[in-house]
């Protein structure tokens, strides 16, 4: 373990404590240009936070434990996975503790809590948004397990560090195999983070809420670490997927030459998924909770035709 | 005289053995009763699980030759590694259970005498001993009954319920046709062995030595895997657990669900890997297709349950899914001569059974625990139970976690070990099963995550909320000795979790000696901290890094924003304006599962009916509405209908024979007589 | 342009032809099945060009305007207008539901892998690891014609049948006699017609381009 590893590590989560806020406020402002909307301002993010962090919590009654500890631990996970995919360089201290599936199964844990959360104070609401986010996400994980096979089969590993260092390597050129997984994988991520056709963050409407019903009873600094946890959960996935599948610029030594250089290709990278994560989000319509199955039907046919292209054409 | 695990072992069983026989000096002293025999039981299981732990550690075999049983066949017992594993992840639930009992079974107190549990009780883990023990046949067959037989006992232990002696009578009925299987299959080996006319070869030493044809080999492997799925719960053969389990003792179901199950995974392990040794891979594969159904159908039962401990029942049947497609995958890759990757396999599976011991001994102890305080099984009548009993309520979580393969947690380890041996099969020379193969690894990402979702129900449902049932029952914490028993188990996931490493590199013997690959050169190269399969740039995972560093964000994270706290008010839930919230408004176990129910319906037999009654004045206003649903087995009707209906049909025609007159049944001897003798003429 | 490359982007545009050919199979919107259609006439188009470019095929240049002309524009021209003659703007129905139908699909595509596996072995051209794309093609093809109830869906799925067939003499045999091929695109053409003209018949004899209504047309008993 070197110094310049820990730095790098700090330096890492450090910007996506900070950046993820403004990133969700990028979205928010190329969603209201496309539709033809005057739009806040990119630092509203941190403003709404600011303001959560400073009021006082409003708890039911009957809160558990289970209800206080969820907002911490989901931060805690999600700072934790931002600490493992690599960002700026492939040479983090943390990044072998974990591989994409662990990853993944991180990110499942914090869904477990929030789903128990939603069910601790005994409101219908809360119930429901638990259940069905419980079932988009048996959904969603074999199409996402296919989408980690077919891009193993071609990197031979599923550590991230690794993935990365392949793809430079010159090994993988472009295939077939990984555009099935790239297609099946921004299924997925819209599934994940709960954008548009799946769910819809901006909206509090009973029928069409999952996310925003399970954490409706979340007021003050627990609401504040919720949001900015799920604001970095989108950052995370999409530096997750410019790990797996446009890797360049991120650095594979620690120097003071490279890591600037990683930085700007970062930055460039994640402004352009926020690109094309609003223009799917415009061009779709929230979907009916049963056609889901038909969603992640298709991410997990993506990802599996993704595997088969790699057996038969490849 | 020097101590040695294989007298450690036979002393524990020796000791359970004569509690069987001395419980009777105190049955008239129950209290006392209850604290001797459970203490004495832990103190054995205890000493069982050191002997296993310590012949695994070493590597030795040992064997022993009892001269009791039938002249010329001795008992052979023999403690080799494997054994040795099976022994201490029994012996290690037993003793955790046994713990918990000493608080559970006063429960009984004041309602019935609990002699015949304990007696039983006793029966039954020196049951489960003394098959992992046995080195032959005719001893293995014979304590495999004996543990039967308790069991059947103890799931019959309160048979004023008509349910209670149905469900017994269904397990004892599974339970036999699996053991004929056995038999014969053991038959088909010995005579393989030594020739169908003499008893030499009823041992398994030779077994072990015979070189069996592919074909007779075929036929005994299909029959002990029949005779052993049987015991073990796989879909199609699963009907009897979620009978069984739930009725009989939570302590007992612990132990069943926990335990039992696991000898048929050794008689597995052991027949296919030890006797056998060379097969063809499509046994492999029968293994790991069956495998993957009991687990998607297994988890998918689960979710519809409403009764607390059918569904842990159901659970059992997906887990006992999930090792299956480990021993399959391993089964593929032995026989295809990919040593590393079978280890992998195996090393997974065995871990996913010491795993699931431990979170389904702490999840039925934790249903026990309910039941002990509230009088109730079915889940829509609970709720909020974590304000009653914190402390059950944390351990239940965490086997939650476990069992739903969340790290940091043990589920996840096997799981994801599991999964990388899915993500090796493109090694596999035969190109059709690289395609199926992935397909394999998706139905096991489904079952994980229809667990986790199944125990957001079991625990959300039962914990969490309000109290949902009509009748407020006064419900306190459970004494310290279930507890504690729970505590136990807890840890044991919580280390077996987050220290892989450590496990794997003890049991790596088990796959050295029956797969011919040790795992932990390359399983533990990155030092004990991190996990690497097969090497560290292809994968690894180090569960102690994701526990403490979410605790260390976690803390940071707290002390920042408690340095300076704002006010917490308390206040009523928010009703929307619309006057008081019920408890009949939450969400209950019917609800949460529907969106999976309505999804996966196809595979049940669902009956829904929905009626609103009395009507009244305008339709949209119903006063009062009734809703039914009944989710049955499908299997039920598939199988186990036209099975019965055709048994009936024969015992009927059979039945003519019978004429209640004597010189009928004379006649039929006659016959009988002159047939034989024609035979043998 | 190497073989190295032709063979690259063969496979690219094989891989696109299968998702379009599954694209079809879970489209529910009429106009969007068509587009779909479009979208693989002209992947198999541009496919059969660089293929007759590797192999030195030049009667391959003339298929594939062909392809171009016939599948591209004059086919989904037809379909369109009968659309918008027929007033049809429902969704289409189906027999199976949707997720089902893409996990038959998805042990089609296996199946033809493994009865393609033999060729593979034995062939030569660049173009070979593509068959089992095409064989797939055509099942898939096949299924659509069996899981749906709209007759204009199952003209399509009968047009995604034919391009499977002259996919896979592309990658098999480099195509087919320039004869052969002229005359299929023929009877293509001819049987378009000829499905159109039924379309109206079943239309006006109906209401409805329902095919199950046909069940209708049998004796009752």
């Amino acid at each position: 373990m070197n110094m310049s590893g820990i730095i790098i590590e700090t330096l890492q989560v450090v910007l996506l404590i900070g950046l993820a806020p403004a990133f969700t406020g990028w979205v928010r402002m190329l969603k209201c240009w496309s539709q033809g909307r005057t739009s806040a301002s990119l630092f509203q993010p941190y403003r709404d936070l600011a303001k959560l962090f400073s009021k006082d919590v409003v708890l039911a009654e009957n809160a558990s434990w289970i209800f206080r500890f969820t907002p911490y631990l989901i931060f805690g996970t999600v700072v934790l996975a931002g600490g493992i995919i690599p960002m700026l360089s492939t040479d983090l201290p943390l990044s072998p503790t974990a591989d994409v599936i662990v990853l993944v199964a991180l990110f499942a844990i914090a869904r477990f809590f929030t789903a128990l959360a939603g069910m601790d104070i005994g409101t219908a609401f809360g119930g429901m948004g638990s259940s069905r986010e419980m079932m988009i996400a048996s959904l969603a994980e074999p199409a996402m397990l296919m989408a980690i096979f077919t891009v193993s089969l071609t990197n031979k590993s599923t550590s991230l560090a690794r993935i990365v260092e392949v793809i430079f390597s010159g090994q993988s050129v472009l295939k077939p195999s990984l555009a099935f997984a790239f297609l099946a994988f921004v299924l997925i991520v819209l599934t994940e983070t709960g954008r548009v056709p799946v769910d819809n963050p901006a909206t509090h409407l009973e029928l069409t809420m999952i996310h925003e019903a399970m954490i409706l009873e979340y007021s003050g600094r627990h609401l504040a670490l919720i949001e900015w946890a799920a604001m970095m959960k989108l950052f995370v996935f999409m530096a997750l997927g410019a790990a797996l599948f446009a890797p360049w610029g991120i650095a594979s030594a620690n120097t003071p030459q490279t890591i600037p250089m990683a930085f700007v290709y970062l930055l460039l990278k994640i402004g352009a998924s926020g690109v094309v994560l609003v223009l799917i989000e415009t061009g779709l319509a929230k979907m009916r909770l049963f056609r889901l199955t038909e969603f992640l039907g298709s991410a997990f046919l993506m990802a599996t035709l993704g595997m088969l292209s790699f057996f038969i054409l490849e | 005289m020097v101590v040695t695990p294989i007298d450690m072992a036979s002393a524990s069983i020796i000791l359970l053995l004569v509690m069987v026989v001395g419980v009777a000096l105190l049955r008239n002293r129950q209290n006392l009763l209850i604290q001797t025999s459970f203490s004495l039981s832990a103190a054995a299981s205890l000493l069982s699980a050191v002997a296993g732990a310590w012949t695994v550690g070493s590597g030795r075999t040992e064997k022993m030759i009892l001269m009791i049983g039938l002249p010329d066949l001795p008992f052979h017992l023999r403690l080799d590694p494997l054994a040795g594993f099976f022994l201490s992840v029994v012996g290690l639930l037993a003793f955790f259970v046994s713990v918990y009992s000493i608080g559970y079974v006063k429960g009984f107190l004041g309602r019935r005498s609990v002699t015949r549990l304990i007696v039983f009780y006793c029966l039954f883990i020196a049951g489960m001993f003394m098959v992992i023990l046995a080195d032959d046949a005719l001893f293995f067959l014979i304590s495999w009954e004996a543990m039967a037989a308790a069991s059947y006992f103890l799931v019959m232990f309160e048979d004023e319920n008509a349910e209670n002696r149905r469900a017994a009578f269904l397990y004892m009925v599974v339970a036999h046709v699996g053991a004929v299987a056995i038999l014969l299959s053991f038959g088909v080996m010995a005579g393989l062995a030594a020739g169908f006319d003499n008893f030499s070869g009823f041992t398994f030493d030779a077994m072990r030595q015979a070189r069996f044809p592919v074909e007779w080999a075929t036929v005994a492997f299909l029959l002990a895997f029949f005779g052993f799925a049987a015991k073990a719960g796989v879909v199609p053969l699963h009907v009897w657990l979620p009978e069984a389990h739930p009725v009989a003792p939570s302590n007992v179901s612990a132990l069943m669900s926990g335990v039992m199950l696991k000898t048929a995974i050794y008689g597995i392990i052991r027949v296919t890997f030890d006797i056998i040794k060379i097969f063809p891979w499509w046994w492999g594969s029968i293994v790991l297709t069956l495998g993957l159904v009991s687990a998607v159908m297994g988890v998918l039962y689960a979710m519809m349950e409403g009764d607390i401990k059918r569904l842990l029942a159901y659970s059992s049947v997906e887990n006992i899914g999930i090792i299956m497609v480990g021993i399959g995958l391993a089964m593929i890759f032995s026989s295809f001569k990919m040593p590393v990757l079978a280890a992998l396999s195996l090393t997974a599976s065995l871990y996913h059974v010491m795993n699931h011991a431990m979170f389904k001994g702490i999840l039925f102890m934790g249903a026990g625990a309910v039941l002990h305080a509230t009088h109730e099984r079915n889940m829509e009548e609970m709720g909020g139970l974590i304000h009653r009993m914190p402390w059950t309520a944390v351990l239940f979580l965490v086997g939650c976690i476990s069992i739903s393969a969340l790290p940091p947690f043990n589920g996840f380890v096997s799981e994801w070990l599991t999964f990388q041996a899915f993500l090796l099969s493109p090694s596999l020379p035969i190109p059709l099963m690289k395609l199926l193969m992935p397909l394999g690894a998706a139905l096991l990402a489904l079952t994980g995550a229809l667990a986790a979702a199944t125990f957001v129900k079991a625990f959300g449902v039962t914990f969490l909320g309000h109290w949902r049932g009509s009748r407020r029952t006064h419900i306190r914490e459970v004494d310290w000795t279930m507890r504690s028993g729970m505590t136990l188990a807890a840890l044991a996931c919580l280390f077996l979790g987050i220290m892989p490493a450590f496990f794997i590199d003890w049991m790596d013997i088990l796959a050295e000696q029956l797969v011919g690959a040790k795992l932990s050169v390359s399983a533990t190269a990155g030092g004990w901290m991190w996990l690497t399969p097969v090497a560290p740039e292809r994968a690894s995972y180090s569960g102690i890094i994701v526990f403490f560093g979410v605790l260390i964000v976690y803390g940071i994270v707290y002390f920042i924003l408690h340095v300076n706290p704002g006010k917490i008010h308390r206040g009523p839930i928010w009703d929307c304006g619309f006057g008081k919230l019920t408890n009949r408004m939450q969400y209950n176990a019917a609800s949460f599962s529907m969106p999976i129910r309505r999804i996966f319906g196809f595979l049940f037999k669902i009956k829904e009916e929905v009626s609103l009654a009395p009507q009244s004045a305008h339709p949209a206003f119903p006063k009062k509405l009734h809703y039914h649903l009944k989710v049955r087995d499908r299997f039920w009707n598939w199988i186990y209908k036209p099975v019965a209906e055709a048994s009936f049909w024969f015992s009927r025609k059979v039945g003519m024979l019978q004429q209640g007159r004597i010189q009928t049944y004379l006649i039929y001897s006659f016959v009988t007589i002159i047939v034989l003798l024609l035979f043998v003429k | 342009m190497d073989l190295q490359t032709a063979a690259q982007i063969n496979s690219f545009l094989a891989a696109f032809v299968l998702l379009t050919a599954f694209g079809m199979l879970v489209q529910k919107r009429i106009y969007s099945l068509i587009h779909l259609f479009t979208w693989q006439g002209l992947f198999l188009s541009v496919n059969t060009a660089i293929v007759g470019y590797v192999a030195g095929r030049h009667h391959l240049y003339i298929s594939s305007i062909l392809t171009l002309s016939l599948k591209v524009i004059l086919l989904p021209y037809i379909l369109h207008a009968l659309i918008v003659r027929l007033k049809i703007r429902k969704e289409v129905e189906t027999v199976v539901n949707i997720p089902m139908t893409m996990l038959i699909g998805i042990a089609l595509v296996i199946f033809s892998y493994y009865l393609t596996a033999p060729v593979r072995e034995i062939s030569t051209l660049i173009t070979r690891s593509t068959l089992a794309v095409a064989l797939a093609t055509v099942m898939i093809g096949l299924l659509m014609m069996i899981t749906r109830k709209h007759a204009v869906t199952q003209i399509i799925g009968f047009l995604a049948m034919e391009n499977g067939l002259f996919f896979a003499a592309t990658s098999a045999t480099y195509g087919m006699p320039l004869v052969v091929e002229l005359g299929v695109a023929l009877d293509i053409l001819i049987a378009a017609f000829i499905f159109g003209i039924f379309f109206f018949h079943i239309h006006t004899t109906f209401d409805s381009l329902d095919v199950e209504h046909m069940a209708r047309l049998k004796e009752e008993d």
